[in-house]
């Protein structure tokens, strides 16, 4: 036997009613489970942490005198963020290093430098640019500039490792877990997490030790080599060095504003 | 409706294989995972948030934290008793609940979730020291 149409669409019709009719009892059961976190709990500041408008560095380049000054930053950094040392260059990772005037400065080498400039390293890492485009590379947001300081940070959950933002840095300062870093971390430090393989790290201006109070870790281990402050600030002590001294930033014709600044 | 015998006899085995796990494990439900509380936990008698919450919360609470953490940089917890807590899974969870295969493990295998924390948050921040 065929059903006529009108068999039909009173069968349709009647699906959709009680279909609709769910509606109300499926909304009643997702209200019932909530999920949420106690509304009566609050989350402030630690008051001993430090706040700026704007953070920055500055490099008394006329300072440096060895390699071994450098290194110690680098330690300092790696330590305390359990950065893996992978001696394969291209499974690498570093937030802080030092490297030769030619590549810090690309545009501005010429044959009569100055010995001084042209022996020693500089210590680089992420500038923190105030229009970075890491940022704008990154397709989840994971790296993002904090609003209330302009530090670029990260969060590492969110990175897929899609390494956007390695190609849009022009700093070179971003590495990529091509490895577990576990097991290269000599000396692992449990107040901070370690990477997991598969996200891009790089110096998060210490914004974990800032927002206890304490300075970043390079600037503790540089002999008066880094100054870091707040820019924001005309009173401060990076603004003080950087309105008495000519100072350089890296590739500042691409426009992504550097915080970190240079006084050769 | 010529294949009815074909159609009925195919319906019955689709629906006993379907329910095939129920039947089969009825009566024999695990029991629940029984957790052992650390030295620590016991001696702080309470956790950031009641017990009945802290248990089926604590995942919304923990992604509640890392939000407020690593974007807004607010890294102070305050309870409704007004107790301050540092909003870190190593440093204020996992010290407390320092036995992580005694205490996280065995609900989170009960569960079958395997949440991927441990990649990079260290567990067990004091046991590792020597």
């Amino acid at each position: 036997m065929k059903p006529s149409r009108r068999d039909f669409l009173k069968i349709a019709g009647a699906s959709a009613a009680v279909g609709l009719g769910a509606v109300p009892v499926m909304e009643a059961l997702a209200a019932s489970g909530g999920h949420g976190t106690s509304p009566k709990a609050q989350v402030e500041k630690w008051p001993e942490g430090l706040t700026a408008t704007h953070w920055a560095m500055v490099v008394d380049v006329r300072k440096i005198e060895s390699a071994e000054q450098i290194e110690a930053m680098v330690e300092a950094c790696h330590t305390v963020h359990n950065v893996p040392l992978l001696n394969e260059k291209r499974h690498e990772i570093k937030w802080i290093w030092g490297t030769h005037y030619h590549n810090a400065f690309p545009s501005q080498p010429h044959e009569h430098i100055s010995e001084h400039l042209h022996h020693i390293l500089f210590p680089v890492m992420c500038n923190h640019c105030q229009n970075p485009p890491c940022v704008r590379a990154c397709p989840t947001k994971a790296t993002f500039q904090r609003e209330s300081d302009g530090l670029v940070l990260m969060d590492f959950h969110r990175c897929i490792g899609c390494r956007f933002c390695m190609a849009a840095c022009p700093y070179g300062s971003r590495s990529f877990n091509f490895r577990d870093p576990r097991p290269f971390i000599a000396e692992t430090n449990k107040k901070f997490p370690t990477r997991m393989k598969g996200v891009v790290e790089k110096c998060n201006f210490c914004a974990e030790r800032l927002a206890v109070g304490q300075l970043p870790a390079c600037v503790e281990a540089s002999d008066g080599i880094l100054t870091f402050g707040d820019l924001g600030d005309p009173d401060s002590e990076v603004s003080q060095l950087l309105k008495e001294n000519y100072s350089l930033r890296r590739k500042p014709n691409l426009g992504t504003g550097p915080s970190v600044y240079y006084i050769v | 409706m010529n294949d009815k015998g074909k159609i009925v006899a195919g319906l019955v085995i689709f629906l006993v294989m379907v329910t095939f796990p129920f039947w089969y494990n009825l009566g024999k439900a695990a029991p629940a995972p029984e957790i052992v509380l650390s030295a620590q936990a016991k001696a702080a008698g309470a956790c950031v948030l009641p017990k009945a919450e802290i248990k089926t919360e604590h995942m919304q609470l923990l992604d509640v934290w890392r939000d407020t953490v690593v974007r807004e940089g607010q890294r102070v917890y305050v309870n409704a008793e007004g107790k301050k807590f540092d909003m870190s899974l190593s440093n204020t969870c996992l010290d407390c609940h320092s036995n992580r295969k005694e205490f996280c493990d065995r609900c989170h295998t009960y569960a079958s979730v395997d949440p991927y924390c441990y990649d990079c948050h260290i567990e067990d921040p004091k046991e590792n020291d020597q």
